[in-house]
């Protein structure tokens, strides 16, 4: 580290669970961000902040008008512009010292393995649940450790999963709702400052994860009601009837599953 | 009865046995057909919400699906 360095990380590098060490596996430590919206947006500021030194950021979308009130890495001047984009120039405009590496794609089936394949640690900030649970596929099957993350109008939600070692989202909910029966933000609202709470909490996860410092949030769910200012915990197993991590697994294989879900198949499940 | 639910004392109107799948519908809980239950520390299958009984003091949480996040 030249003395720049040693000056912005100091506040890290005087924590007795960081210090020089703990700063330089920061440093070498690779995250990847899938969504730059509500919850990728305080992940992508605070991971390029603390100097984690390469960051994925995975997103199709162009910034809308409608996003601001919550995305706070993109400005009013980004409309338009791509999320990814948007997103890159902040990160390398807070620290210089980071690689951002842009993937303007949704994740599919066909894409994702490649595209977590060179990454740590992994964070859910999507906003639908096919893109939620073809992460969980991908990063269960990968072995790769993630952060789910998830929010509706006042409340929030996240876990970490820890392939084979503590439950997954598939153990929770083995199966996506069918499509358009759960609301969306976009459809229910959301408080803007929401995924600033939940998100801080995944860039945390990632942190801690690459340090290998503290507890992470596996097999425990934490829930945020911003309304009632509270936030619980609650404790839970792995499902050995989980259908991709419990003792006799139906999915093996990743597939792009969730349109063509109906009440019945969730039913049968 | 009394029972615990999301870390909340709550006492059912009368003492009789219910199952999970009546309880939901009771308490008209929110994403009754997609909502997870833990039973006592337990994730339910699905399947098993019609056959559960809830007893007292029981601990019981909801769990809902969030999504959010991108967009
Ligand atoms: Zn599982």
């Amino acid at each position: 580290m030249n003395d720049q360095q040693i000056e912005r990380y100091s506040r890290h590098i005087i924590l007795k669970e960081v210090g020089g060490k703990g700063q330089q596996k920061l440093f070498d430590g690779k995250v990847l961000i899938i969504g730059a919206g509500g919850l990728g947006a305080p992940v992508a500021l605070y991971l390029a902040a603390a100097g984690v030194g390469t960051i994925g950021i995975v997103d199709a979308d162009d910034v809308d008008l409608s996003n601001l009130q919550r995305q706070v890495i993109h400005f009013t001047a980004d409309i338009g512009k791509p999320k990814v984009e948007s997103a890159r120039e902040k990160m390398q405009a807070i620290n210089p010292d980071v690689k951002v590496v842009t993937y303007k794609e949704w994740v599919t089936a066909a894409n994702i393995n490649s595209v977590i394949a060179d990454y740590d640690f992994v964070i859910d900030g999507t906003d639908n649940f096919a893109a939620k649970f073809l992460i969980n596929d991908a990063c269960v099957l990968a072995g790769k450790p993630y952060s789910h993350g998830g929010i509706l109008q006042f409340v929030g939600q996240t876990i970490t999963i820890l392939p084979g070692q503590s439950p997954c989202y598939r153990c929770l909910f083995p199966q996506p709702p069918p499509k358009d029966a759960i609301p969306t933000c976009s459809q229910a609202g959301v408080i803007g400052v929401l995924p600033g709470v939940i998100g801080s909490i995944q860039a945390t996860e990632a942190i801690k994860f690459l340090l290998g410092k503290g507890d992470l949030l596996a097999g425990r769910i934490l829930m945020y009601d911003a309304l009632g200012m509270k936030f619980r915990g609650v404790d839970i197993k792995r499902n050995p009837n989980c259908p991709i991590c419990g003792e006799h697994p139906a999915i093996t294989e990743l597939k792009d599953e969730v349109d063509a879900m109906t009440v019945c198949d969730l039913k049968g499940a | 009865m009394k029972i615990t639910i999301n870390g909340k004392e709550t006492e059912l109107a009368e003492n009789r046995a219910r199952t999970i799948d009546s309880l939901l519908e009771e308490l008209d809980v929110s994403q009754r057909l997609y909502v997870t239950v833990e039973l006592n520390g337990e994730i339910l299958d699905r399947a098993a919400y019609e056959t559960s009984v809830v007893n007292e003091g029981d601990v019981i949480e909801f769990l809902y699906f969030m999504g959010g996040g991108a967009r």
